[in-house]
C-alpha cells in the first residue's frame, strides 16, 4: 500500500508538468473555459467584454481549423464556442466543426458535438443535412448510448424532409429490448407527428402497442401522442376510454414502482396527462363520461396532501369534472376544491383558483357569488397578474346590470397597465362589452381609444364606426348620439390633438366628415380648420393624413370650405405618398365641381340603400374588351403578378416547352375578373393591403366594407361566450334553497376585523358587481345574456332583411371568421353539412360572378364579395377555376323518374367516354339537380342535369358556376343539361365545386336560389403522359418540386414492382415508361400539360417513390392518391 | 408542450437556453430580452405565473438564478413549476449541493441532464435515479475510454488516477471555499 503511495508521490511533479497528456486535458479544458468565464466576470464594461470574446473567438477559430487539433481538444473548443454563442456572439465558423465532432468523435465527444449542433443550428439550416448520415449511423449502432444520443438529437433538431430516411429505423426501435430506447423512439415519433403528421400516419397501430408496453415509462411517453391525436379527433379514440381509466386507477392506487413517485405522489405527470385525455374524451358525451366518474372521484379524494403537486392534480381534476358530462356529486366536490384554491393564502393557488373560477363560471355563476369578497380583494391585489385574471373572470360574468362597474374597473386597469399584450387584450374585451351592452357605448369607446392607443386591433375602431353608421333601433337616438359625438370630438380637437393616438384621430376624422352637418351651428370651414391643424401636426402618420383628406372631401360643399380645401389639396397633390396624392386629387376635383360633389357625396345624407354599386364594374366591360382586341395584355390579379415577379427573380428550372400556355379561355376569365379587382384597387388607391383606408374611400361606400373586418371577425370571438351563457345549468345547482344560501352567505361575508368603512365600500362594490347574479340568481344571468344575444341577432337580422338571403345566412352565422368573405359565403353551408372530413382540407371554391349579387339586388352581398377579394388572392386554397360556358344547345327530353335514367341525357359527344356516377346534388319541390363528371382525353367535363319535376310550370333558370349561363326556360317535366369543362389551376387532393342556381317559377316571378357543391378527386384530371426514357431523363432534371415517400408493394410472388406499377396504371392511369430491374419510371400529366414524374425503387420490401413536377403541391397530392390506390385491395 | 426553458442570473445574464420548437435567432434574442425584463421586474412574493403573448411563463428563483419555463396555454401551471423544481433536484443530485457556479462552469452537463429529463418539449423521465443512472452511464464511458486509450497502460493509469485526484481536490477546495464565503449557494426548498 505504502509502495503505491510512494510511487504516486514521486511521479506527481513530472506528471503535472505534462500538459499534453490525455489525463491532464481535463484540467486544461476546464481551466480554459474557467479562465474565460473568470475573465468575463472581472470586466467592467460591455466594450471590454466584446473585445475579450472576439479575441477568444479568433483563437478558437484558429485552433479548430488547424489539422493538428485532436477530437478531445475539439470537444473543449466546442464548449467554449457554445459559451460565446450563449453570450450573444456569433461563432458560425464552428458549426461545421460541431457536425464533424458529432460524426467522428468517440461517445463523449459525440455527445458534445450533438449538443453543440442542437444549440447552434436552426431547423432550416443547410448544414443540418450533413447531420443526417451521422444520425443514421448512430441509430444503427450497437452502442446503446449512441442510439440514445441520436434519438435525442432527432427529437431536438432534424430537417423535416429527411424524416422519411430515418423513419423506418426509428420505428424499428419501438421493438427494442431496452425500455429507454423504446421511450425515446416514441417521443421521437411524437415529434415527427407534430412537424409532419402525414409521414407517420401508417404507424398508428404501433402507437397502440406502445400504449400497452409493459414498461410504464414507454406507456407514459405514448400518451403524449394520444393527447395530440385525441385533441384532433376525439371520436376515433372513444374505445380507449376504458383503458385510460384503468391506467389512471392503477396509478392513483399506487400500483406503479416507487421510481415514479414524486414527493410521494404516484406519477403526477402521468396522472395529469390521463386526466387531460379523459376530459377530451368525455366532453359532450354522457356515456363515455359515466365510465370515468368513479376514478375522478377517487382522484379528488386521494389528492389531499398539502403540496404543490397534489394541487396540480386537483386543478386538472376540477377542470376535467367541469368539462365532461356533469354529475352533481362530482361538481359539488370540485366546487369545494375551487373554494380552497381561491381562499388559499398562497398566491399561486389563488391564481389557479381564479383561473378555475373563470373556467367554470359560465356553467355555475353561483360559485363566483360565493367568493365575491375574495374576488373583490383580488381586484385590488398588488400583483398585476392576479388583477388581470380577476378582470378576466369578471368579464365572463358580465351582465346588463354590472357591466358599467366592470368596464370602469377594466379602464382603471388600462390606465395603470404598462404591458402591451395585456393592454391589447383588455382593450379588446372592453370594446366587446361596449358593443354587446351599447348603452354606455359611446363614452366607453372614447376611453378605449385614448387609452388603447395605437396598439389595439384595427377591428375595434372599424366596428365602432360601423355601429355608429348603422345606428341602433331608433332614428332619433342615433341622431343624438352622432351629434354628441361630433360636438365632443370638436372640443377634443380644439384641445390638444397631438396627444391623441393615431387611431383615435382617424375615428374622429371619419365622424366629423360624415356627421358634422348634423350640428347646424357649425360651419364646415371651422371643421376644416381643425382638420388642417391635424395635417400640419408632425406626429400625424400618413395614414391619418389620408383620413383627414377624405373627411375634408366630404366637407367641402360650402364656399369658404372650398377655398381652404383647394389650398390643402394643392399642397398634398405633390406628396410622395401615393395614397395621399390620390386623396388630394380627389379632394381637388370634387371641390371644384360642386355638381359632381353633390352627386357623389350628397350633402347631409348617405347614399340611399337601394342605390346599387356595380362593383363588378360591368360598365367597363366594353372598354376592356376593346382594349383586349386592340392587343392589350389581359389583367392579372395581384398575386399572379407577384408570383411572376418572384419567379423571374430566381433561376427558372422549368423547361420552356412544357410551360402552361395561356389559353384563350383563361383570358376570358381574367377579363371577367378584372373589373372587380380594378374597382377594389382604385377604391384603395393602389394600396390593396390597407383596409382602414377603405372606410373613408369615396367611391366605395363604407357599409359593406367594414362588415367583414369589423363585425364578423369580432363575433367569432364573442360566440363562445354567448354560447356558454345559454348552456343550461344543471338543475340541482339552481335549487332555490341554495340560492338562499348564496344570498345569506353574501350578507355574512364581511369579516369583522376589517376596517368598517373600507368594508362598506367593498360591500357596495360587491353588490354592484354581483347584483345581476345575486338578485335573480343564475337564471337571471342566463336570460339576461340570452336577451342580449337576441337583441343583437335581431338587430342584425333587421338589417339583413334588406339584403339578399345569402347575406342573411352569412350574418346569422357569427362564427364565420373574417378570413375570406367569399369563401365563407360559399362554403358555410358546405362545411356544416359535410360530416366527412375533407382530406388535407383541400377545397376549391368556385367563385360565382359578382353579377350574381347584382341580379339579386343585394348591394350588401356584393360589397362583401369585393371586399373579400384581396384577401382571397393571398389564399392558396381557393383558386378559381375556369369553366367554359356550354355551347351545345340544351337538350330537353321527357323526364324519367330515376336518376340513373339521366344517363341518356348525356350529350352525344361525351357518350363515348366513361362518366362517374350521377349524383343528386340538391332539390327543391320543383327542381332536382344532379351532376356527374366525364373524363375525356384532354379535359374533364362537368355535366349538370336540371330536372323540372313540377307538372306544369315552366321554370326560368340560371346557373352560376363561375360564369353565368344564359337565362333559359325549362318546361315542366323536362331535363336541361349543362356542360362545363374544368381545368385545374392548382392541384389539391380533392376539388370541391360550388355553384349556385337561381330560378323562378313561373318565369318572371321572384327568383329562388339553390346552392350546390360537387366533389371530385384529383385523379379525374390525371392523364397518362407518354414519353421516352430520354425525354423522361431530361424532364426529371428540370423539375423543382419533389417529394419522397415509401409505399407498400403489392404482394405478389414474382414481380411485385410490375404488379404495383400496373395497379397504379389501372387505377390512376399513370403511364409506365420503363422498368429497369428494381427501378421503375412512371409519368403522367395533370390537365392541361402539367407533367408529373415518378421514380420508383424497390427497397427493403417497400416501394420508395420520388415524385417530381414543375407544379408545387402536385407531387404531394398525387402521392396521396397513390397511397390510397395501393392500400385498397 | 413546453416551448423553451431559460436560466438566467439576477443580472440578466443567460446561463442556459433550451428551445423545443424551431425559432429564428432574431426571435430568440427578442424572447430572451423580453423574459429577463419581465421576470426580473417582478416583485418578490408575487405569483410565479405570467402571460406572454399566447404562452404561459412560469418562473422561479433559486438563489441568484432564475428558471423560466414557457408552456402552451392549456398546460397546468403548477405542474410546470414542479418541472422546474425537479430539474433543480436533478442538478442538485448530480453536482451535490448545486450552485450557480456549477452551472456556469459545467453548463454542458446541465444540458445533458436536461436532455435526459425533457425531450422534444415533453417530460421524458421523472425519476431522479433513472436520470442520474443514464448520465452516469455516459460519464463512466468517458473514464473507461480515458484510461483505455493510453499507450502505456501501467504508468499512465496511475498518472491519470493521480491527476484526476488532484483535479478533484482542487475543484472541491475551490467550490468549497466559495460556498463558505456564502455567495451563490442555493437555498434549498
Amino acid at each position: 500500500m505504502s509502495d503505491v503511495v510512494e510511487k504516486t508521490l514521486t511521479a506527481l511533479p513530472s506528471l503535472l508538468s505534462l500538459d499534453s497528456q490525455p489525463g491532464s486535458a481535463k484540467l486544461s479544458s476546464t481551466a480554459k473555459l474557467g479562465n474565460l468565464i473568470r475573465g468575463i466576470t472581472e470586466l467592467t464594461s460591455k466594450h471590454e467584454e466584446e473585445k475579450l470574446i472576439q479575441h477568444e473567438l479568433a483563437s478558437i477559430k484558429e485552433q479548430v481549423s488547424s489539422p493538428n487539433t485532436t477530437m478531445r481538444q475539439m470537444r473543449e473548443l466546442m464548449v467554449r464556442a457554445v459559451y460565446c454563442e450563449m453570450l450573444g456572439y456569433e461563432a458560425s465558423f464552428s458549426y461545421i466543426h460541431a457536425i464533424k465532432l458529432a460524426q467522428q468523435g468517440n461517445v463523449l465527444e459525440k455527445r458534445v458535438g450533438y449538443l453543440a449542433v442542437s444549440l447552434f443550428l436552426n431547423e432550416s439550416h443547410e448544414l443540418l443535412l450533413l447531420l443526417v448520415n451521422t444520425v443514421l449511423k448512430d441509430l444503427q449502432s450497437t452502442n446503446l448510448i449512441e442510439v440514445c444520443m441520436a434519438l435525442t438529437v432527432v427529437c431536438q433538431i432534424f430537417p423535416k424532409d429527411m424524416i422519411p430516411v430515418i423513419l423506418p429505423i426509428v420505428e424499428e426501435k419501438l421493438n427494442h429490448p431496452k425500455e429507454i430506447i423504446r421511450r425515446k423512439a416514441v417521443l421521437a415519433l411524437h415529434k415527427f407527428y407534430l412537424i409532419a403528421p402525414n409521414q407517420v400516419q401508417h404507424i398508428h397501430n404501433k402507437f397502440r402497442k406502445a400504449l400497452c408496453d409493459k414498461d410504464p415509462g414507454v406507456m407514459t411517453a405514448s400518451l403524449h401522442i394520444y393527447l395530440q391525436l385525441i385533441q384532433e379527433n376525439a371520436e376515433a379514440y372513444k374505445d380507449l376510454t376504458a383503458s385510460f381509466v384503468t391506467i389512471l386507477k392503477q396509478v392513483v392506487g399506487g400500483k406503479l414502482p416507487m421510481d415514479f413517485n414524486y414527493h410521494s405522489v404516484p406519477a403526477p405527470w402521468l396522472q395529469i396527462q390521463l386526466l387531460r385525455i379523459l376530459s377530451l374524451l368525455g366532453k359532450n358525451d354522457q356515456r363515455t363520461s359515466e365510465v370515468m366518474y368513479e376514478v375522478l372521484d377517487e382522484s379528488l379524494r386521494r389528492a389531499e396532501m398539502n403540496h404543490n403537486i397534489t394541487y396540480a392534480i386537483l386543478y386538472e381534476c376540477v377542470k376535467c369534472v367541469y368539462t365532461i358530462h356533469p354529475k352533481s356529486e362530482l361538481l359539488e366536490k370540485a366546487a369545494k376544491c375551487i373554494g380552497n384554491f381561491v381562499l388559499s393564502p398562497k398566491i399561486n393557488l389563488k391564481y389557479l383558483g381564479l383561473k378555475a373560477l373563470t373556467y367554470v363560471v359560465q356553467q355555475d355563476p353561483k360559485l363566483a357569488l360565493q367568493h365575491q369578497m375574495t374576488i373583490i380583494e383580488c381586484l385590488d391585489h398588488s400583483d398585476v397578474i392576479i388583477k388581470r385574471e380577476t378582470l378576466e373572470l369578471l368579464f365572463r360574468i358580465t351582465n346588463a346590470q354590472n357591466v358599467t362597474v366592470i368596464v370602469e374597473k377594466m379602464l382603471d386597469f388600462l390606465r395603470l397597465s404598462k404591458d402591451d399584450h395585456m393592454t391589447i387584450d383588455i382593450v379588446g374585451k372592453v370594446a366587446e362589452l361596449a358593443e354587446k351592452y351599447p348603452f354606455k357605448h359611446y363614452s366607453t369607446m372614447n376611453a378605449v381609444f385614448s387609452l388603447g392607443g395605437d396598439m389595439m386591433q384595427p377591428e375595434i375602431p372599424n366596428g365602432f364606426l360601423k355601429l355608429l353608421s348603422e345606428g341602433f333601433d331608433s332614428e332619433e337616438e342615433d341622431r343624438k348620439l352622432r351629434l354628441f359625438a361630433v360636438s365632443s370630438y370638436i372640443s377634443l380637437l380644439q384641445g390638444e390633438p397631438s396627444k391623441l393616438p393615431q387611431r383615435f384621430l382617424q375615428v374622429i376624422c371619419w365622424v366629423l366628415g360624415e356627421y358634422s352637418f348634423l350640428k347646424e351651428d357649425l360651419e364646415p370651414s371651422v371643421v376644416l380648420g381643425l382638420l388642417t391643424k391635424l395635417l400640419d401636426m408632425k406626429s400625424s402618420s400618413s395614414e391619418t393624413k389620408s383620413w383627414v383628406l377624405v373627411a375634408m372631401t366630404k366637407l367641402c360643399w360650402s364656399e369658404a370650405a372650398v377655398s381652404e380645401a383647394q389650398q390643402v389639396a394643392e399642397t398634398y397633390s405633390s406628396s410622395f405618398d401615393t395614397t395621399l396624392r390620390q386623396r388630394a386629387q380627389e379632394l381637388q376635383h370634387l371641390s371644384r365641381d360642386s355638381q359632381l360633389h353633390s352627386r357623389v357625396l350628397p350633402p347631409g345624407g348617405r347614399l340611399e340603400p337601394d342605390e346599387v354599386v356595380d362593383s363588378s364594374l360591368s360598365f367597363l366591360d366594353g372598354f376592356v374588351s376593346e382594349a383586349l382586341s386592340a392587343g392589350a395584355a389581359p389583367y392579372k390579379p395581384l398575386h399572379q403578378r407577384q408570383e411572376e415577379l418572384s419567379r423571374s427573380k430566381v433561376l427558372s428550372l422549368e423547361p420552356y416547352g412544357l410551360s402552361l400556355p395561356i389559353s384563350t379561355s383563361s383570358c376570358s376569365i381574367t377579363d371577367r375578373q378584372s373589373p372587380t379587382l380594378l374597382s377594389t384597387s382604385s377604391g384603395l388607391s393602389g394600396d390593396g393591403t390597407d383596409f382602414s383606408h377603405r372606410g373613408s374611400s369615396t367611391t366605395l361606400r363604407l357599409d359593406g366594407v367594414k362588415r367583414v373586418w369589423g363585425r364578423e371577425g369580432y363575433l367569432a370571438q364573442k360566440k363562445p361566450v354567448e354560447e356558454v351563457a345559454q348552456v343550461e345549468v344543471p338543475s340541482p345547482l339552481r335549487s332555490p334553497s341554495q340560492q338562499g344560501d348564496a344570498n345569506s352567505c353574501r350578507s355574512k361575508t364581511p369579516t369583522p376585523t376589517a376596517n368598517p368603512e373600507c368594508d362598506q365600500e367593498k360591500q357596495q362594490l360587491a353588490s354592484s358587481l354581483f347584483g345581476g347574479l345575486s338578485s335573480q340568481s343564475s337564471v337571471c344571468l342566463i336570460s339576461g345574456a340570452a336577451k342580449m344575444v337576441n337583441i343583437q341577432r335581431f338587430r342584425r337580422k333587421a338589417k339583413g332583411q334588406r339584403s339578399s338571403s345569402t347575406t342573411n345566412e352569412q350574418r346569422a352565422n357569427p362564427t364565420v371568421s373574417s378570413a375570406s368573405a367569399v369563401d365563407n359565403l360559399l362554403c358555410n353551408n358546405l362545411l356544416e353539412a359535410d360530416t366527412e372530413p375533407i382530406n388535407s382540407s383541400a377545397k376549391q371554391t368556385f367563385q360565382h360572378p359578382h353579377s350574381l349579387s347584382v341580379a339579386n339586388g343585394a348591394c350588401d352581398a356584393e360589397a362583401i364579395l369585393t371586399d373579400g377579394d384581396p384577401k382571397e388572392r393571398n389564399q392558396p386554397l381557393s383558386s378559381e377555376d375556369f369553366v367554359e360556358a356550354d355551347d351545345s344547345p340544351p337538350r330537353e327530353d321527357q323526364e324519367r323518374s330515376k336518376d340513373s335514367c339521366l344517363t341518356p341525357h348525356l350529350p352525344a359527344e361525351l357518350s363515348g367516354f366513361s362518366h362517374s356516377e350521377i349524383i343528386p346534388l340538391c332539390s327543391s319541390q320543383s327542381l332536382d339537380l344532379s351532376a356527374c363528371h366525364v373524363q375525356t382525353d384532354n379535359s374533364v367535363v362537368l355535366v349538370v342535369f336540371i330536372t323540372n319535376t313540377s307538372e306544369d310550370a315552366n321554370l326560368q333558370i340560371q346557373v352560376f358556376c363561375v360564369c353565368e349561363s344564359p337565362v333559359e326556360e325549362v318546361r315542366g317535366r323536362s331535363v336541361s343539361v349543362r356542360q362545363y369543362s374544368l381545368t385545374v389551376k392548382m392541384p389539391l387532393v380533392h376539388f370541391e365545386l360550388v355553384g349556385m342556381l337561381s330560378y323562378s317559377i313561373p318565369a318572371g316571378m321572384p327568383q329562388a336560389m339553390m346552392q350546390f357543391s360537387y366533389k371530385l378527386p384529383l385523379t379525374s384530371f390525371i392523364r397518362p403522359l407518354t414519353v421516352s426514357t430520354e425525354e423522361y431523363g431530361s424532364m426529371w432534371l428540370a423539375f423543382s418540386h419533389d417529394t419522397k415517400q415509401n409505399l407498400t408493394l403489392i404482394k405478389e410472388e414474382r414481380e411485385p414492382l410490375t404488379a404495383t406499377l400496373n395497379a397504379l396504371n389501372k387505377k390512376l392511369s399513370l403511364h409506365v415508361v420503363e422498368i429497369i430491374g428494381v427501378e421503375g419510371l412512371v409519368a403522367c400529366s395533370l390537365l392541361q400539360d402539367q407533367p408529373c414524374l415518378m421514380h420508383c425503387r424497390v427497397h427493403a420490401g417497400r416501394l420508395a417513390v420520388w415524385l417530381r413536377s414543375p407544379v408545387p403541391d402536385l407531387p404531394d397530392c398525387l402521392l396521396y392518391h397513390c397511397q390510397r390506390a395501393l392500400q385498397e385491395p | 408542450m413546453m416551448r423553451f426553458l431559460l436560466l438566467f442570473s439576477r443580472q440578466g445574464k443567460l446561463r442556459l437556453q433550451k428551445w423545443f420548437t424551431p425559432i429564428t435567432e432574431r426571435e430568440k434574442k427578442k424572447i430572451i430580452r423580453d423574459m429577463t425584463t419581465l421576470v426580473l421586474a417582478r416583485q418578490p412574493r408575487s405569483c410565479n405565473f405570467l402571460q406572454w403573448k399566447d404562452l404561459k411563463i412560469i418562473y422561479k428563483r433559486y438563489a441568484s438564478l432564475y428558471f423560466c419555463l414557457a408552456v402552451e396555454n392549456q398546460e397546468n401551471e403548477l405542474l410546470a413549476l414542479e418541472v422546474i423544481h425537479r430539474y433543480v433536484e436533478l442538478l442538485d443530485k448530480y453536482f451535490g449541493n448545486v450552485c450557480e457556479l456549477d452551472i456556469i462552469f459545467n453548463f454542458e452537463k446541465a444540458y445533458f441532464i436536461l436532455d435526459e429529463f425533457l425531450m422534444g418539449g415533453e417530460i421524458q423521465e421523472t425519476s431522479k435515479q433513472m436520470v442520474n443512472r443514464s448520465i452516469e452511464a455516459s460519464d463512466m464511458l468517458q473514464e473507461v475510454r480515458c484510461t483505455g486509450t493510453n499507450a502505456h497502460p501501467d504508468l499512465n493509469h496511475t498518472r491519470s488516477i493521480v491527476i484526476s485526484h488532484v483535479v478533484f481536490i482542487c475543484l472541491f477546495a475551490g467550490v468549497g471555499i466559495l460556498k463558505r464565503l456564502g455567495f451563490w449557494c442555493f437555498t434549498k426548498q
